[in-house]
């Protein structure tokens, strides 16, 4: 410890004013500040401050997606090998293995790329790095589908970080969530990749199983208005464990529901959001429920009668509420406007994925949404704020 | 008509080396300090010179827009210096002490005349005593204020305890209170803690308006009472002043001395013990402490870990404070300290260990835990906030310099105290209090 402290000592001169690297002192100093808390001390106003800063709670959330991350490595060994149909043969070992050989480059992609643009933006503003892509970077890898070439997610990360999140001023300052953002520009640049069933599975080019298919749940529903197919007839349980195709990190409820325990023990994310969304989804669903009979053809029926409450464990419903839409920045800011911006995730989430089968997953366009809706949200909530006291004044003058 | 108020949201944070409730007398010897700086908003002009000699009561410097309002020296004794700084901007001046005290005499007015009142505090210097909000600057004497608030309790971490530091002052604080009853057309009103045995000088007291008050802090800052009592609107003002201040004011009426002692807490567990001291605005903070060992690196703050000032061994004890706190600085690198959770680290927020211990007693010392960035988290100002207000909208709105929209989102209401706990639980390290001073002195300028 006292060995490293100096060892940053010993290298400081070049990072600082006048040494050859100076231009790079945000870079040695987002490396000296994760290694040591900084020894400032309180200078202007409160004397003692909370033990808790940014870095803690980014990694909190880091802990709470934990889950979801191995989970979904494990289950996209599983879902290799089933669709060659020797999933049986196979140790827990050989499916976390394969799982991370696939998994484990997209996580260090993103890091590397998104990591690479805040290091440059924070060289050129002369400001030092933020932790918010801590949690961005790992987003990204979960919510993408697993046969997604390493390019794809590259180019997706530079997009979000950059146009979603630097152009406005980095962490703190964006509009919309940039993992959210990653993965609309894959959806919408290489669409033939990001849909249909060819992407949820890897099955390395290699012969499958009779009858195979690789899509996901919604995609069924889309399409056939039946959640399984005649070569895995999917039901609560597995839409529960999570042994099913679907993007990286989303699939196991059990793994979410851990990372969502985490978050609100914490009160790192807001109860609020996460509790509003479950019930603008199954308002909608139930709706969907009353209404499925006026259905246009019967796919959609199908699809409109599913149970409301399925709705919270098909597709990235519960991914996309716990950790997409929880996001401060993007998000509503006041403790009333999340009630609301949680509803209508949910809300619209569950709307878009029904009633637009080109676009089965409709948390992703939900949240995004209601990331630019969120500041007119708060904005009323405030000026009823401002017209209580308005109203205050007017009573005392009168 | 006495409310019962219940205050919700708020944070009492425990901290170890509180001041044992024992009262000593500070020796009365040295150097005395009247810091310009203590007084919000003031410019000062000078009325004595390096050698001159005043009496206790005598002013020392008046305020540049209203020479009505002066300061005066608390001892008499010899101008020792005057002590520039930067822009020959005036610090403090120190006053050598005589070893015997002479007071100027005032006379005082015949009960109930507000004016001949107004004059006597102009005169003996304890016109600063009586504050106002909006903006919680010194009032101005010539405004008809709704209503005066006096706190009658302090529900910051190791502040004095006010009842302690009352008790021996009864007859002061009724007499000082009958001054504050001259001083306004509307109520007066105690605002007392519920949650403990209320003094019996408060319930007793006569013609005021008792508030009854429960919560965690800030329930004791007068802002948060006001607010909760009669919220402040555009266009009014409210004086408030402290219990001791109060004490003050009596006893110049009664003995026609400006006597400004009173009784501070000297407090924080870098020292074994802490105690009460009866002792004056401007006392050296060496002269309290002597006995007190101390070792290794420490913060002298004049005031409380909330809202006192930082100053040193050498420094002195701010007008308006009733407490020395001393904790230890905290400048060393922790390793990791982001990832580990430490059961000697305090938060509010769950991440850290502490929510499990809610009654433990922290030893705290001045490091940051992080450093500056942008808002990022939302919500956690709210849950220490006990206004009906957007504390994260209106520092936003001081950040843009829009006056228009500090003042529909409440800016009148609050005082940089009334926001010191967001600034202990932000996780972004934002300079909380002194955003919120910018603001207002802002809104002051333009509207003077």
């Amino acid at each position: 410890m006292k060995a490293i402290h100096n060892l940053f000592e010993k290298v400081k001169p070049n990072f600082t004013d006048g040494g050859k690297w100076e231009k790079f002192f945000p870079v040695y100093d987002a490396f000296e500040t994760f290694a040591f808390v900084p020894g400032h001390s309180a200078q202007s106003g409160a004397h003692i401050r909370d033990g808790v800063d940014l870095k803690r709670t980014m990694v909190t959330v880091i802990l709470a997606m934990t889950p979801a991350l191995l989970f979904g490595m494990w289950n996209v060994g599983l879902q290799h090998y089933k669709a060659l149909g020797v999933a049986d043969q196979m140790e827990f070992l050989d499916l976390m293995i394969f799982g991370a050989w696939k998994v484990l480059p997209m996580v260090v992609v993103s890091y590397a790329v998104g990591l690479g643009i805040e290091f440059i933006f924070a060289i050129i503003n002369k400001h030092s790095i933020n932790e918010g892509y801590l949690v961005s970077g790992m987003l990204i890898p979960l919510v993408m589908p697993v046969d997604i070439p390493l390019w794809m997610v590259a180019v997706s990360t530079v997009f979000a970080v950059v146009i979603g999140k630097e152009v406005f001023g980095g962490t703190g300052m964006n509009i919309l969530n940039p993992a959210l953002t990653a993965r609309a520009f894959a959806f919408f640049a290489y669409p033939s990749w990001m849909s249909g069933d060819k992407v949820w599975v890897n099955t390395g080019g290699e012969a499958v199983v009779d009858g195979y298919s690789g899509a996901t749940i919604l995609g069924n529903l889309a399409t056939t208005g039946q959640a399984g197919t005649a070569y895995a007839d999917w039901g609560i349980a597995e839409m529960i464990i999570g042994t099913i195709p679907g993007s990286i990190g989303e699939t196991s409820k059990i793994a979410i529901l851990l990372g969502a325990m985490i978050l609100l023990i914490t009160g790192v994310a807001s109860w609020r959001i996460m509790f509003f969304s479950a019930v603008g989804a199954l308002t909608m669903g139930l709706i969907f429920n009353a209404f499925a009979e006026y259905a246009i053809s019967p796919e959609q029926q199908a699809f409109m009668a599913v149970p409301y409450w399925q709705h919270l464990i098909i597709g990235s419903w519960a991914f996309a509420t716990v950790f997409m839409a929880t996001d401060p920045v993007s998000g509503a800011q006041t403790e009333k406007g999340k009630i609301w911006y949680g509803f209508f995730i949910g809300f619209f989430g569950i709307m878009i994925r029904v009633f637009n089968p080109a676009y089965p997953e409709g948390m992703m366009l939900a949240i995004l949404l209601m990331n630019v809706f969120a500041p007119l949200i708060d904005h009323y909530v405030v000026e009823g704020n401002i017209n209580r006291r308005t109203k205050r004044l007017k009573l005392a003058n009168a | 008509m006495s409310k019962d108020i219940r205050i919700k949201r708020g944070l009492d944070i425990r901290l170890k080396g509180s001041a044992e409730k024992v009262l000593s007398q500070a020796p009365d010897t040295g150097v005395y300090a009247v810091q310009p700086t203590d007084f919000i908003g003031i410019t000062p002009k000078l009325l004595v010179k390096e050698g001159d000699q005043v009496c206790a009561g005598d002013p020392l410097f008046f305020s540049k827009d209203d020479e009505r309002v002066r300061f005066s020296s608390p001892v008499s004794g010899e101008i020792a210096a005057v002590v520039r700084g930067a822009k020959r901007k005036l610090l403090a001046i120190h006053i050598l002490a005589d070893k015997e005290q002479k007071f100027t005499e005032f006379k005082r007015p015949d009960t109930g005349n507000r004016d001949g009142l107004i004059d006597l505090l102009l005169e003996s210097g304890m016109w600063p005593f009586i504050r106002q909000r909006p903006y919680a600057v010194i009032a101005n004497p010539s405004d008809a204020p709704k209503s005066i608030h006096i706190s009658c309790f302090n529900t910051e971490p190791l502040a004095a305890d006010v009842d302690f530091t009352l008790s021996g002052s009864e007859e002061d604080f009724q007499e000082g209170l009958e001054a504050m009853k001259t001083l306004t057309s509307g109520k007066v009103h105690l605002n007392v803690d519920s949650s403990a045995p209320v003094n019996s000088l408060f319930e007793k007291a006569e013609g005021v308006q008792v508030n009854r008050f429960k919560g965690p802090h800030p329930a004791g800052n007068v802002g948060v009472q006001i607010h909760h009592v009669e919220p402040l609107n555009k266009g009014e003002v409210v004086w408030y002043a402290y219990p001791q201040d109060v004490v003050a004011i009596g006893r110049l009426l009664r003995t026609g001395k400006a006597d400004f002692s009173k009784v501070v807490a000297l407090a924080g567990h870098s020292l074994q013990q802490g105690k009460y001291f009866k002792t004056l605005p401007g006392t050296p903070i060496k002269s309290i402490l002597d006995g007190h060992e101390l070792s290794g690196d420490h913060r002298v703050i004049s005031g409380t870990v909330l809202t006192g000032n930082k100053t040193d061994m050498d420094g002195y004890l701010g007008f308006y404070h009733s407490e020395i706190t001393i904790i230890p600085e905290g400048e060393q690198p922790e390793f990791f300290g982001w990832l580990i959770p430490d059961p000697k680290k305090f938060s509010n927020s769950r991440t850290l260990p502490s929510w499990l211990q809610p009654k433990k007693e922290y030893a705290l010392d001045t490091n940051m835990h992080g450093e500056e960035r942008a808002f990022v988290v939302t919500g956690e100002y709210e849950k220490v906030f006990p206004f009906d207000i957007y504390p994260v909208q209106l520092l936003k709105s001081i950040l843009v310099e829009d006056i228009e929209k500090m003042e529909q989102l409440g800016i009148y209401e609050v005082a940089e105290e009334d926001f010191a706990l967001c600034e202990v639980v932000c996780t972004s390290k934002l300079p909380v209090q002194s955003m919120v001073r910018k603001g207002l002195d802002m809104v002051r300028e333009e509207l003077s």
